[in-house]
């Protein structure tokens, strides 16, 4: 590791903290100021004056905006993410266990998907505009044109109802056995493999491509090199970077699409829990899920980022 | 006159039948859209093609409004983010210096957040109305639109073309409506179709969620929401949206494909 | 006469255009080549952009780059037809019969390995040597082209080395498996002029040392010139001339070949200076914001109405960074720009239109210096309607006025750039230039992206102007046969300093400074053993140090 990367790196980390910083001003900023008085907008027009002036007080609306800015972000970097409004527990308990859920759902579909996009990605750019290629195109273009919610519906409706292959509500316990748990979320991770693998399969044929129609691989080609020694030796160092930055994008793209599977399938998660607050106008729930998925999603950004500057050969090897 | 593809004109042609039934709706629709007309769900019948819906509606009647509402809602959305996109975004790239720092930061921290959650966060204290549903959107995928139409700008910006008119002593008027747009517009026509599909996807899936279009409107999402307790009974009625949906956001990406295709085909040509 | 090493009969090579706006077709660029190559000789071939020629040096490989397909016809290497070779046969045929050498080393190179490991790895593969003997080999190659520290160099990336270095390196990985044929695709055209002379020296020394055949493609005459033992001309795909060097060069049999050998025979003679310059440029130094470095220091030069003055120099010379302060478009840091009798306000944006119109500009590359979504009319109308506000009927007839004197009639109002040829793009670009009708144009590298003889008519034609018009040229180039051509007084550039200036009689004739000696020498002359003639010279003149 040399010094030049490390000063890159650690530039690259403290951009993704002014990031998350200035993000959750931006979620705070969503909540509070906007036009009309949010009290109002939470309890109806046909809310009593007693009942907004209780409520403006438990959400500190007396207060001037950044010093409840201020008292939430405190609160936020200790882990105290307040209590909600609607049952009045607290919220940082309740996401705990959602969350875990959460993170193993879209861990199963990214340890499925990612192989498989590279894997189906390469095939794609081994058979260019033959059948193969075509194939898989199509079949992605198709998947990318329905919403992750009706792909849920298409799968429960046949493998769920129709043939019974799976349950079609992923109902989790604590406590519940590891195999019962992968089956009961075995359509839900359908769904997400599907969706993600066909964005993350068209960019990573492109990113491949890309480096396939590079100069020093008609090299290689002129060497009297095999396939596989082109692809292995001389296109695939080079393809890391941008392969893992579609890998990490598109694993930001999990983030949304659990929200809406989690809700198709009443899978006690973190989406179906935001969903639920959002339509209860439940604020504080919602900024602090809001904050938790958008960090996910700047983690993401950044590793894809870290990963493109490590391999980078004129960081690594400075002149 | 030029040849079009066959896959463009198929695109071309659906695209243009879904506008033309989503305009036509009132004329074209069998029954009125909350005209309860038979029992729930009843199976597809020469009365009502494709059945009926949970609470005895005619399912075709009610894809037919929904994609009036979904289309209409993702139009205008679009128009909105193509309008505050593009302008911006080309402001940025012929203006360079701070003003293009700023507004690209800005939309830094603004695509930092998932935009389905940003949307959620908004209209957990907005009301869920018509007006709000397409500015909310409109405004979240112009980041996006910002984007594209900034880099595109900036690549042309940059060519001699340019300099030429610059050092003629131009405006900044000529130059962005006469000499930039016109060698962005392609990209952005492109651009504009896969946005459409996209705010199409984005609309459903607010709305399935429950915080989109509100009943007793309905958009194809809507549909779906309305009908999705029929599925573990093996009722397959709300996942005719999809095939709507499917069709349309197929045939869009036809079309952009090729605007795309023809734009590349102008830079690699040796001619 | 023994059997040749290549015998290529009757080659046909179709590609895939795709013309803007129409449906793709199909061109042939290769139309029925015949050629032969005996063993350890080398074989030039010349001729402009679209010639061929690298088609026929990749299908001595069998290989078509991009949307090229080879049609018909015989490739025989080592007499056997590679065209009706399959996979296997192809591998073997590649890197180990016949290797390549391409213009970019740097986009040639894999940027995450280093350089020895891919300079070997065809040789090992192939099985022509042992991993330790392919490196010795690859380090003795290293020290035969003439590389700095041969031992080590190839422990590194390639973006660790220099350009002129990389070139040497690929012609190593190149020779490294022993090849019977190297195809050298305009290996020193990406180069400096100071640097191409040591590579071209290294390649043809290293030919000489492995024996090695090969073709060597180049659009430069000088060049091949020096290292060719026969040479093919090439033209729109066919073959023009085939002959000796000597004979190529000094007796030319066709029309065409005559004219690529006495290209730049324009003489223009010098005019003195007149008292009071058009454009004066005086202490001016520059700098790109966020740079330490001046780009520019103290540039002082001046130019007289109706007279040229060359700016030469290599590539980061910073003679085009002069262009952009004379324009305006990079504000100097110090000094004054003055311009028909007054001085220039340095940033662009404030200057009167009175200014911009009178000092125009022509670009290097005509396809991009055109908006291609505006027609001929519209390109060349635009200033007129701007500066003079000329409309409708009186605007078309100076349009056509003004296609008449750029040789161009008015059938061309309504084309598009796109359906241009090169030349005729950059003639529409000095009319855009001329209707402005400014005092000075500034003329930025604008023949180095045509092809000899099309360069050639566009300096015809800039000089028959001037003298109709009386307009002054700042001539940016780097290319010293144009500047012998057209100028009246000169400046050499070099890392951003004027090392020479003056009339042109002045500046090209001795006692030089080392750097204009250095450039003025390494500019290929069109006779065998001028290379060898120069290398010579400079090893006494450092010997005698």
């Amino acid at each position: 590791m040399n010094p030049l990367i490390l000063k890159i790196l650690a530039q690259r980390v403290a951009l993704s903290l002014l990031l998350l910083f200035l993000v959750s001003i931006l979620i705070f900023l969503g909540t509070q100021i906007l036009p009309g008085d949010v009290a109002q907008s939470i309890l109806g027009r046909s809310a009593t004056p007693q009942a907004l002036e209780n409520l403006r007080q438990e959400l500190g609306l007396n207060q001037p905006a950044h010093t409840r800015y201020l008292n939430w972000l405190g609160g936020v970097l200790r882990g105290d993410l307040g209590t909600s409004l609607t049952n009045g527990r607290d919220i940082a308990q309740a996401i705990g266990q959602r969350l875990g859920n959460t993170l193993f759902l879209a861990g199963c579909a990214a340890i499925i998907a990612v192989p498989l996009a590279i894997f189906l990605g390469l095939i794609s750019v081994l058979y260019r505009n033959r059948w193969p290629d075509k194939l898989i195109s199509g079949l992605s273009l198709a998947a990318i044109s329905v919403p992750e919610f009706l792909i849920g519906y298409v799968l429960m409706f046949y493998f769920g109802v129709m043939l019974g292959w799976a349950p079609s509500v992923s109902m989790v316990t604590e406590g519940m056995p590891f195999l019962a748990r992968l089956q009961a979320i075995a359509l839900p991770v359908a769904v997400l493999v599907l969706v993600v693998l066909a964005h993350m399969m068209r960019m990573t044929r492109a990113a491949i491509l890309n480096v396939m129609q590079s100069a020093y691989i008609e090299t290689a080609e002129l060497k009297g090199l095999g396939m596989f020694r082109i692809i292995w030796r001389h296109a695939f160092p080079n393809a890391i970077a941008p392969v893992v930055n579609v890998v990490m994008l598109n694993l930001a793209y999990l983030v949304v699409g659990v929200v809406v599977v989690e809700v198709v399938f009443v899978y006690p998660g973190m989406g179906q829990f935001l969903v639920d607050h959002v339509a209860k106008r439940d604020v504080p729930v919602v900024q602090a899920c809001g904050l938790i998925f958008a960090s996910v999603y700047i983690l993401l950004n950044m590793v894809a980022d870290i990963v493109a500057i490590i391999a980078n050969p004129r960081l690594r090897h400075p002149k | 006159m030029r040849r079009i593809p066959l896959a463009a004109l198929l695109g071309l042609l659906i695209t243009g039948l879904f506008f033309a039934a989503a305009i036509l709706a009132p004329v074209i629709a069998p029954y009125g859209p909350s005209e309860i007309v038979g029992d729930v769900w009843e199976p597809a019948s020469a009365e009502h093609l494709l059945g009926t819906d949970n609470i005895g509606r005619d399912l075709l009647t009610r894809l037919i409004y929904g994609g009036r509402t979904t289309i209409f809602v993702a139009t205008l959305a679009t128009a909105i983010s193509f309008v505050t996109g593009t302008f911006l975004g080309l402001t940025a790239a012929t203006v360079g210096g701070w003003v293009d720092q700023v507004m690209s930061r800005c939309v830094d921290v603004l695509m930092a957040i998932p935009p389905l959650i940003f949307a959620l966060v908004i209209l957990s204290v907005m009301p869920v109305t018509m007006p709000v549903l397409i500015i909310v959107i409109g405004l979240l995928e112009a980041t996006r639109v910002y984007r594209l139409s900034r880099s595109v700008a900036v690549d042309i910006a940059v060519m001699d073309y340019v300099e030429a008119a610059r050092l003629r002593g131009e405006g900044r008027m000529w130059i962005v409506f006469r000499e930039i747009l016109p060698n962005a517009l392609s990209p952005l026509v492109a651009e504009m179709g896969l946005r459409f599909i996209f705010i199409v996807l984005f609309v459903s899936t607010l709305s399935f969620l429950g915080l989109g279009v509100q009943p007793p409107a309905a958009d194809w999402g809507g549909i779906v929401k309305e009908n999705k307790d029929g599925i573990v009974y093996g009722i397959g009625a709300a996942l005719w949206p999809a095939v709507a949906i499917a069709a349309l956001a197929i045939s869009v990406n036809l079309i952009a494909d090729w605007v795309l295709s023809r734009t590349s085909s102008l830079k690699g040509g040796r001619g | 006469m023994t059997e040749p090493l290549l015998k290529i009969r009757d080659l046909r090579i179709d590609a895939t255009v795709y013309p803007p706006g129409e449906a793709a077709r199909e061109i042939q660029i290769v139309k029925g080549v015949d050629l032969d190559l005996q063993r350890g000789k080398v074989l030039g071939l010349i001729g402009e952009s679209g010639a061929g020629k690298s088609t026929i040096g990749l299908a001595a490989m069998a290989y078509g780059r991009g949307g090229v397909r080879i049609t018909g016809g015989q490739v025989l290497v080592n007499g056997r037809d590679v065209l009706t070779l399959r996979d296997s046969g192809l591998r073997r045929l590649r890197g180990n019969e016949v290797t390549y050498v391409s213009q970019s080393a740097a986009a040639s190179f894999n940027p995450s390995r280093r350089i020895l490991e891919q300079v070997t790895e065809a040789a090992i593969l192939h099985g022509k040597f042992t991993r330790q003997q392919a490196q010795a080999r690859a380090i003795d190659l290293f020290g035969k082209l003439g590389l700095p520290d041969p031992e080590r160099i190839g422990q590194r990336y390639p973006h660790q080395v220099s350009g002129g270095q990389l070139q040497r390196c690929m012609t190593a990985l190149a020779l490294c498996p022993e090849p019977d044929l190297v195809v050298f695709d305009e290996p020193t055209t990406a180069l400096d002029v100071t640097t191409q002379i040591d590579v071209l020296k290294a390649i043809k020394d290293v030919i000489a040392l492995t024996g090695v055949a090969a073709l060597y493609i180049t659009h430069d005459l000088a060049v091949v010139a020096q290292v060719a033992d026969d040479i093919m001309v090439l033209r729109h795909g066919e073959m023009v001339e085939h002959g000796a060097t000597d004979q190529i060069i000094n007796a030319p049999r066709q029309d065409y070949t005559r004219a690529l050998v006495s290209v730049r025979e324009i003489r223009h003679d010098e005019q003195p200076p007149t008292p009071t310059p058009v454009l004066s440029v005086d202490g001016i130094s520059a700098r790109y914001s966020g740079m330490h470095d001046d780009v520019l220091s103290d540039i002082n030069v001046a130019l007289s109405p109706g007279q040229t003055l060359a700016i030469v120099g290599e590539s980061g010379s910073g003679k085009s960074t002069l262009a952009r302060v004379i324009t305006g478009l990079l504000p100097p840091r110090s000094g004054r720009i003055g311009f028909d009798g007054h001085d220039l306000t340095p940033a662009q944006r404030q200057r009167p239109r009175q200014d911009l119109r009178q000092l125009q500009m022509i670009y290097q590359m005509a396809d991009v210096a055109m908006n291609p979504r505006q027609t001929v009319e519209t390109i060349i109308g635009r200033p007129l309607q701007f500066y003079f506000g000329l409309k409708g009927r009186q605007r078309r007839d100076r349009v056509v006025a003004l296609l008449d004197q750029i040789e161009m009639g008015a059938d061309f109002l309504d084309r598009y750039p796109a359906e241009l040829s090169g030349g005729q793009k950059q003639r529409v670009c000095i009319a855009r230039a001329l209707a402005a009708e400014p005092k000075l144009i500034i003329c930025d590298e604008v023949t180095s992206a045509l092809d000899p003889l099309v360069a050639d008519g566009i300096l015809k034609l800039l000089l028959q102007l001037q003298k109709d018009r009386q307009v002054a040229y700042l001539f940016i180039t780097h290319d010293l046969a144009t500047v012998r051509a057209i100028s009246d007084s000169i400046a050499v550039m070099h890392r951003g300093k004027v090392v020479r200036y003056g009339p042109k009689s002045q500046v090209l004739s001795p006692p030089f400074d080392d750097y204009t000696d250095l450039l003025l020498s390494s500019v290929p002359e069109m006779r065998p053993g001028w290379l060898e003639q120069v290398v010579a010279h400079r090893r006494i003149e450092a010997g005698g140090e």
